[in-house]
C-alpha cells in the first residue's frame, strides 16, 4: 500500500508492532545472559580495558544499549543539522580532506622552499609554524629572541618575510592556515598585505589564522595581551574579515593543545566548545549578528589514541555545536550551526625510541581521523620527538594521508560507523561528559574567571599527572618504551639540523628593513594605532597601515602593548 | 633507598620562549611527590631570572625544562651566571628535546645529566637524589 493510503497505523498494528519489538528486546536480553555467563566465566587478560583518558569500556555494546536512542534526532543526516554524521551532505564523495602539513624553519626562503616540495608532492593547502620569537611576538633581533630564531618555526618579523614565505605562491589559488595566537591579528595583517602586494585581494584570501586566545591561557600559553584587550582584537578580526574577507575563516577554535597538555577527550571537547561559545557570546555584545561572522568559526582537533573515542569526539562536538548556535544563540543560517574541522595526529603519543613505529601509530590516527569526518588533516612526522622534519620523513606523513584516502576504501562511504552500537554509546557519553564540563565551568565563574582562577589549568595538570601515573606504573603500555623495549637502546635516525646562521641572516635583513622604509610613516603609523587601541574602533585597518610601511612585528606589538598591557600568568603546579 | 634528613631543593624552570608546561609540571609534581621541596618559576624566564631564583631560594638543584631547540644557548648561559654568582655547586640538570651529541657537549661544560622523551620520573628523581647524597658525603 502507498504512503498516502496508508499513513496512521492503526491500534491493533502499533500493538502488535510493540509486542513484536518486546518480544526483540526479550530475546536479545536472554541471550546477552548467556553471553554474560560465558564471559564471566572465562579469564581476562591483566589489562586496563579504558581509553586513555580513562573511560571504561564495556567489552559488549548491543542493540539494547541504543534501546532508548532516538537515531533520527540524534544523527540526522549528513549536511543536516544536528550534523553528527558530517558538516556536509556529499563528504568525501565530492571532496576529500585537505592534506596540510604543518612546516616552517629558519628563514622565510627556507620554508618557501618547503611549500613547493609538499605542495609538488601532493599536499593541498599550506599551513605555517613560525618560530618562538614570532609566536611570542618579538623580533628576530630583540635580545628575548637570542637562540631561539628559526629553530621551531620560520622566523617572520615583518611584511617583507611574508612576502618571501610565499614567493612564487598564488595566495589567491592556494589556501594558508597560520598557526599564530598572541600576535595572531598583526600577522594576519602581514599575510593580508602580502597578498596586496601580490595583486591579490583580501576578498580572494582563503585560509585560517588559528587566532584562539582562550586556549593559550589555558594550555599552550603563547600569550601576549590579557584575556580583555585579546578578545577584542578577535572580535574586531571577526568584524573585519566578514565583511573584507568573506572566504577566511579568521579563527581556528582549537582542542589540538588543550589534549597535548594532557586534558582527556572530554575535556578538550568540552573546554574547546565552551571556548567557542565564549568567542559567539563575545561578538553578539559587541552587537554583532551572529550570522554575519558564526559560518566562519573552524575547529581544530586532536587525533589520540584511542581510535573509537576520538572518532565519537568528533561526531559529538558537531553535534554539540549545532545544538548550541541553534538552540542557544538563535543562529538561523545552517551554515552557522555547522563545525568544519582541521585535524593533527597527537605529537604527544610519538616516542624518540624506535621512531619508525610513529609511522603506524600516525597511520591509526589518521583513519580515525578519516573515520570522524574531518576537513582538513596533518599528520605528524615519525622523527618529530628528537627535531623537525626531514623531507623524507614529511612525505611518508603525507603518504599515509594519500594511502588512506586512495587505498583503504573508508572514505566511499559517510560516516560508515554510525548506527555501531559503541560507536553511538560513545558518542552520547562525550557529550554528556561535555555538558557536565559545561556546567564546572560555569560554576566557576565561566571562561575568564576560569583562567584566571587557574582552573582549566589545574584540570589539564591533573589529567596529565595520571596519565603519566599509569605509563610509570606499567599499567599504561606504550610500545618501546615501558614495553617492547628491545631496539629501544640507540636514538639513530636521521634529524633535520637548522643552520646556524639563520638567527644572523635575519638580522642583517631586519637591518636593511630598517634602513630603508620610511621612518615618519613608521612613526606615524604606530601612534595611529597605539590611539585606536584606546577607543572602540577596529585595530585591523590601522595594523594594516603600519604593516605596509614596514613596521616589525614587535614594534607593532608594542604600540599596542602601550594600551593593551601584557599577561602574567597565575603560576602553579 | 638513600637515608638523607636534608630536604633537597630544586627550582623546576622553563627558560625561553616556548610555553609547552606539561613536562615541567609532571616532572615538578613527580618531585614534590619524592619528597623535595620544589620551587617552579613559571614560563618565559631569561637565563638571568633563572639563576637569580636559584641563588634567591637557595637551591641545590636547577632542573631546565627545554623542547625549543634552543638548549645549546640557554643551559651554557644559566650554569655561567650560576657560576659567577657563587653558586657553582649548584646541579644544573633537565629535560626535554636535546639530541645525545648536544646533551654530552652540555655535559663537558659542567651540566649535569639530561633526560629526554620517553623517561620515566623516577630516572631523574633517583639522579638527584644520588648527586645530592654524594655532595652530603664530601
Amino acid at each position: 500500500m502507498s504512503t498516502m493510503e496508508r499513513d496512521v497505523l492503526t491500534k491493533a498494528e502499533l500493538d502488535a508492532l510493540v509486542r513484536e519489538r518486546r518480544e526483540e528486546l526479550a530475546e536479545l536480553e536472554a541471550l546477552l545472559e548467556a553471553w554474560q555467563e560465558a564471559y564471566d566465566a572465562t579469564p581476562k587478560r591483566d589489562a586496563l580495558f579504558s581509553t586513555i583518558s580513562g573511560r571504561e569500556v564495556k567489552p559488549l555494546y548491543t542493540g539494547i544499549d541504543r534501546a532508548g536512542a532516538d537515531e533520527a534526532e540524534a544523527l540526522g543526516a549528513p549536511g543536516f543539522y544536528p550534523f553528527t554524521r558530517g558538516p556536509y551532505a556529499t563528504m568525501y564523495r565530492t571532496r576529500l580532506w585537505t592534506k596540510r602539513q604543518f612546516a616552517g624553519f629558519a628563514t622565510a626562503e627556507d620554508t618557501n622552499a618547503r611549500y613547493k616540495y609538499l605542495l609538488d608532492h601532493g599536499q593541498t593547502g599550506l599551513s605555517v609554524a613560525f618560530d618562538f620569537p614570532t609566536l611570542m611576538g618579538y623580533d628576530s633581533d630583540h635580545p628575548r629572541s637570542l637562540g631561539e630564531v628559526g629553530v621551531c618555526g620560520v622566523a617572520i618579523s615583518s611584511l617583507a618575510d611574508m612576502e618571501a614565505l610565499f614567493d612564487g605562491i598564488p595566495l589567491d589559488e592556494v589556501s594558508v592556515s597560520m598557526t599564530i595566537n598572541g600576535p595572531a591579528i598583526i600577522l594576519f595583517c602581514f599575510y593580508v598585505a602580502a597578498a596586496e602586494k601580490q595583486g591579490v585581494s583580501a576578498e580572494a584570501l582563503r585560509g585560517t589564522v588559528q587566532n584562539d586566545i582562550l586556549k593559550e591561557y589555558q594550555a599552550q600559553h603563547a600569550w601576549v595581551f590579557p584575556p580583555e584587550p585579546a578578545l577584542r582584537c578577535i572580535v574586531d578580526m571577526f568584524d573585519w574579515c566578514s565583511t573584507n574577507a568573506p572566504k577566511y575563516n579568521p579563527i581556528s577554535i582549537s582542542g589540538y593543545h588543550i589534549r597535548e597538555a594532557g586534558a582527556t577527550a572530554a575535556q578538550e571537547l568540552a573546554f574547546t566548545l565552551r571556548n567557542g561559545f565564549e568567542y559567539v557570546e563575545r561578538a553578539v555584545a559587541r552587537g554583532l549578528d551572529v550570522d554575519a561572522f558564526a559560518p566562519r568559526l573552524s575547529f581544530f582537533f586532536d587525533v589520540h589514541n584511542d581510535f573509537f573515542e576520538e572518532i565519537a569526539k568528533l561526531r559529538a562536538a558537531r553535534r554539540i555545536w549545532a545544538r548550541g548556535m541553534r538552540e542557544r544563540y538563535g543562529a538561523k543560517d545552517p551554515d552557522s550551526w555547522r563545525l568544519r574541522s582541521h585535524a593533527q595526529t597527537a605529537g604527544v603519543t610519538l616516542t624518540a625510541q624506535q621512531a619508525e613505529n610513529n609511522i603506524v601509530r600516525v597511520a591509526y590516527q589518521a583513519m580515525a581521523a578519516a573515520l570522524g569526518g574531518t576537513q582538513s588533516l596533518h599528520t605528524n612526522s615519525m622523527d618529530e620527538t628528537l627535531a623537525l622534519p626531514t623531507e623524507k620523513a614529511v612525505r611518508i606523513a603525507l603518504r599515509t594521508q594519500q594511502i588512506l584516502a586512495f587505498e583503504s576504501g573508508v572514505v566511499n562511504t559517510i560516516d560508515p560507523l554510525a548506527g555501531s552500537y559503541f560507536v553511538e554509546s560513545l558518542t552520547d557519553e562525550l557529550e554528556r561528559d561535555a555538558l557536565e564540563i559545561f556546567d564546572a565551568i560555569d560554576a566557576v565563574g565561566g571562561v575568564v574567571p576560569g583562567i584566571e582562577q587557574g582552573w582549566f589549568q589545574q584540570q589539564i595538570a591533573a589529567s596529565a599527572m595520571r596519565q603519566q601515573r599509569e605509563i610509570e606504573s606499567g599499567e599504561r603500555i606504550v610500545v618501546g618504551v615501558n614495553h617492547f623495549a628491545e631496539g629501544s637502546e640507540t636514538i639513530e635516525i636521521d634529524t633535520l639540523k637548522i643552520d646556524p646562521t639563520v638567527e644572523k641572516r635575519q638580522v642583517v635583513r631586519m637591518a636593511e628593513v630598517r634602513s630603508r622604509r620610511d621612518a615618519a610613516e613608521v612613526r606615524r603609523s604606530l601612534a595611529g594605532l597605539t590611539e585606536t587601541c584606546r577607543g572602540d574602533a577596529n585595530v585591523v585597518p590601522k595594523i594594516l597601515d603600519c604593516a605596509r610601511a614596514e613596521c616589525t612585528l614587535y614594534e607593532i606589538r608594542h604600540a599596542m602593548e602601550e594600551v593593551f598591557g601584557a599577561y602574567k600568568e597565575p603560576v602553579f603546579f | 633507598m638513600i637515608d638523607t634528613d636534608k630536604k633537597v631543593r630544586v627550582l623546576v624552570a622553563k627558560p625561553g620562549l616556548d610555553g609547552h608546561d606539561r613536562g615541567a609540571k609532571v616532572i615538578a609534581s613527580a618531585f614534590r611527590d619524592a619528597g623535595f621541596e620544589v620551587i617552579y618559576t613559571g614560563l618565559h624566564q631569561t637565563p638571568e631570572m633563572i639563576a637569580t631564583a636559584a641563588v634567591q631560594e637557595d637551591v641545590d638543584v636547577v632542573a631546565m625544562s627545554v623542547l625549543s631547540g634552543a638548549h645549546m644557548t640557554l643551559f651554557p648561559r644559566v650554569k655561567k651566571l650560576l657560576d659567577e654568582a657563587g653558586a657553582e655547586g649548584v646541579l644544573l640538570t633537565g629535560g626535554g628535546i636535546i639530541p645525545e651529541d648536544d646533551a654530552r657537549a652540555l655535559e663537558e661544560q659542567g651540566v649535569g645529566k639530561l633526560f629526554g622523551p620517553g623517561t620515566p620520573t623516577t630516572a631523574a628523581i633517583g639522579y638527584i637524589r644520588e648527586w645530592f647524597a654524594a655532595k652530603e658525603r664530601a
